[in-house]
């Protein structure tokens, strides 16, 4: 029952950084994107958007549920990096529905341009911070005495998080450039998203080299960690493998299979990740890690929980599938202008 | 501003901000279906260009709800710890039907909003259906979720452990169905008449305008029902309280000491120092009756219990009468309108009374966040009554008050945005839609 629910959170945070990050990176290329950039964005986003996003509430909530105690200790700890990433959400959001919504081309119009774009940059990257830190093993669960720095900025505040967060950004860059492809029919425009593709898929890579070592920097064995694991050396060879698969995709573009493969990439390094991971969910300084045995939740609510999980498949899956079905990519050029 | 407060606020202050948006997500798109539905019944453009036009305003609300949503899954956390790292696993399970209900409606939502043209239009309709009443569900199991707060259940508490948790128990607990459907009531009362008091004020400006003039009509007839009925589920409510929460009920009746028969307290100013309420009206024992069924009834007082367990009695007095005032206004103005509705079929062209339905825009969200401030300070100083004080849940990270200053912050410049952007949306509203221009004069 246990690992059910494991696997399904696992899903539900692969979907998150696939789905989800293809929206916030559409906010980060879009600076890159043109004149007509704003325009294929938003209507790309605009019907998904909020969907893409229950998958982050779904993880907190089966978070809080079965592991309550993970959920509260980072609550406390990664105070301040999650308020930043609330705020990102909410700006973010708030102001991308406004450009969307607000009637006509006034003065505001660049305002919620440019708070759109800094929130759809900022939030990613505490995103990656709080993730950072719950690897990284910097938080000490045990000791009081130690300063505000110590217990609350020190954990997420070095270089492996910022790395970590920069990495995200730049993946979901990544994932939005790829995803953007098929949003549009114009040959020119085609082209910026394929040259935007290539680029963030740069950036990604030099980023996870300094991923790497960041953490041999500040003393974690990350290195050491990944490539012992045969799981995760199977993750990374694969990731590797579907590079020149792109990049040919990307010369002779099928928009399904350039979507599938960059999901793939994605799930990979996530499952990569998980192989060196499992069971911890939180490294804590002095060897208390917070895993997925030692902070579960009674059986009884397990059981509820996987009851309310399948149902709630059952119903999302095949609404998802239509909703996606409705807004396929590339049609609807005659109504642009909506 | 010490750790505590800052919590309770910045709780407060998100609470109340997103309770807005969740009572337009609830009612919203049972307008919008059901004018759907009239247009496909009758082919009248008017009911298709309402539809459309409320569609433009509930996706910037929709949007707000839900990233101020997300908000709340996260500072129960970041605000109180201690409290969901026992109840996540007992309410958990609310939460995740909560889950499911809003990732339902956010599809459905999506294809509702961005689907006029491309889909069947009773499958178009369907879709609205669907997120209504999938918003409806996952207000419901949200307030199941609070209601366990009020009315803990379904696990027991062993030296500051809960133990043998049965979370269909902690869901459906003693106080979850007057507390949803007091709140659906309210989702539906506040909505609709602030949809229908815009219309009326516009109306009035326009009279004739066909479309302001059914939008009035639909708005109010459902705001008329559920405010109707919304005593009803207060009498419901209140019953239930004076058995499960004797302090709160108290508390909101300023009812210091226990009595025999009690009073029930009309306004007035709580005066803790002398015990006493000063300038009230007192309807002898009819608290007795509302509380009980029985005028000759003993009702609790506050002095049954310790003074570190009572209640802040101002707030909750105040916030209470409040929300009783306005229901009770609310009735009354849904009870005339549908009078009206079957003898004067001219009442909409009154601009008195027109004028009158404007004036009442606000108030069933301000009766909305006053009923929630009941709720929760009532409950002081317990987080989970009876069983785990506030000031125990609360994070331990110093300076929490900052978190406040900066969520208040955004919630502020997003609250004047909205007002702004809807202002701007109603004065084009005769660009975009043929019927919501005057009638040539």
């Amino acid at each position: 029952m246990l690992q059910i629910i494991i696997l399904i959170l696992g899903v539900s945070f692969i979907l998150y950084t696939i789905l989800g990050g293809a929206d916030f990176g559409a906010g980060i290329v879009e600076t890159f994107a043109g004149k007509k950039g704003e325009r294929i964005i938003s209507k790309a986003l605009a019907p998904v958007w909020e969907a893409n996003h229950v998958w982050l509430i779904l993880a907190i909530v089966i978070l809080f549920t079965a592991f309550p105690l993970v959920y509260s200790t980072i609550s406390v700890v990664l105070h301040i990096p999650l308020m930043i990433v609330l705020i990102g959400i909410v700006l973010r959001g708030s102001f991308f529905t406004f450009r969307h919504y607000d009637i006509g081309h006034s003065g505001t119009h660049k305002y919620y341009t440019a708070v759109f774009k800094v929130s759809s940059f900022i939030t990613p990257v505490f995103l990656g911070v709080t993730l950072g830190a719950m690897i990284l093993g910097k938080m000490d669960l045990v000791s009081t005495t130690g300063s505000f720095y110590e217990q609350y900025v020190q954990p997420w505040f070095n270089l492996f998080c910022l790395a970590m967060g920069l990495f995200s950004a730049f993946l979901f860059g990544y994932i939005a450039s790829i995803f953007l492809i098929g949003e549009t029919k114009s040959p020119i425009e085609r082209e910026r998203y394929l040259r935007l593709s290539r680029f963030f898929m740069l950036l990604t890579f030099v980023m996870s080299i300094l991923v790497f070592v960041a953490a041999e920097f500040e003393n974690h064995p990350l290195f050491d960690e990944f490539f012992s694991a045969p799981v995760s050396i199977a993750a990374f060879t694969g990731v590797l493998l579907l590079v020149p698969a792109i990049f040919y995709l990307l010369n002779h573009p099928i928009i399904l299979f350039l979507r599938a493969a960059v999901s793939m990439q994605v799930a990979l390094v996530i499952v990569g990740w998980f192989a060196i991971q499992y069971p911890v969910l939180l490294v804590e300084k002095n060897g208390n890690h917070l895993t997925f045995y030692n902070t579960t939740a009674p059986d009884a609510t397990l059981f509820q929980l996987l009851i309310a999980l399948f149902v709630g498949l059952l119903f999302v899956v095949p609404a998802f599938f239509f909703l996606f079905k409705v807004f396929k990519p590339g049609e609807d050029q005659h109504q642009v202008n909506h | 501003m010490d750790d505590l407060l800052a919590a309770r606020l910045q709780m407060a202050t998100s609470l109340g901000f997103h309770i807005v948006f969740a009572c337009i997500g609830m009612t919203m798109p049972v307008l919008m279906a059901f004018s759907e539905w009239k247009w496909i019944r009758t082919s009248e453009p008017v009911y298709l260009d309402l539809a459309k036009a409320w569609s433009k305003g509930v996706a910037l609300f929709f949007a707000v709800g839900a990233v101020s949503g997300t908000v709340l899954s996260f500072e129960l956390g970041l605000l109180f710890p201690g409290f969901m790292r026992h109840a996540g696993p007992i309410i958990g399970m609310p939460f995740s039907w909560e889950g499911t209900a809003f990732f339902i409606e956010a599809i459905a939502l999506g294809v509702f909003l961005y689907g006029w043209d491309r889909l069947n239009k009773w499958v178009h309709w369907l879709s609205g259906v669907v997120v209504g009443v999938s918003g409806v569900l996952s207000g419901i199991f949200v307030v199941s979720a609070n209601a366990w707060m009020n009315s803990p259940a379904g696990f027991s508490w062993e030296n500051g452990e809960a133990m043998n948790i049965d979370p269909v128990a902690a869901m459906f607990n003693d106080a979850w169905f007057s507390q949803a459907l007091h709140m659906t009531l309210a989702a539906f009362v506040a909505t609709s008449f602030a949809v229908a008091g815009v219309h009326a004020f516009l109306l009035s400006k326009n009279p004739g305008n066909t479309f302001h003039r059914q939008a009035v009509k639909i708005a109010l007839s459902f705001g008329a029902v559920s405010a109707f009925l919304q005593p009803i589920s207060g009498d419901i409510s209140a019953k239930d309280v004076a058995e499960r929460q004797p302090a709160k009920l108290a508390a909101l009746e300023v009812l210091y000491k226990t009595s025999k028969p009690a009073d029930l307290i009309i306004g007035g100013i709580p005066n803790d120092k002398e015990q006493r309420v000063d300038y009230a009206i007192h309807v002898p024992g009819a608290l007795s009756y509302l509380a009980h069924g029985d005028f000759g009834a003993e009702v609790t007082g506050l002095d049954k219990f310790p003074p570190d367990e009572r209640p802040p009695v101002l707030i909750t007095h105040l916030a209470f009468q409040l929300m009783v005032g306005i229901g009770t206004l609310l009735a009354l103005a849904g009870f005339l309108f549908l009078v009206f509705s079957w003898r004067w079929k001219h009442n909409l062209s009154r601009r008195w009374w027109l004028l009158f339905i404007a004036f009442l825009t606000p108030l069933g969200f301000i009766a909305v966040e006053a009923g929630w401030t009941v709720t929760e300070v009532g409950r002081q100083p317990w987080i989970i009554y009876n069983v785990m004080k506030t000031k125990d849940a609360v994070s331990a990270m110093p300076g929490l008050q900052y978190s406040f200053y900066l969520i208040s912050a955004v919630y502020l410049l997003l609250t004047g945005l909205l007002v702004w952007m809807m202002r701007r949306q109603i004065e084009t509203v005769d660009h975009f839609y043929p019927s919501a221009r005057n009638p040539k004069e």
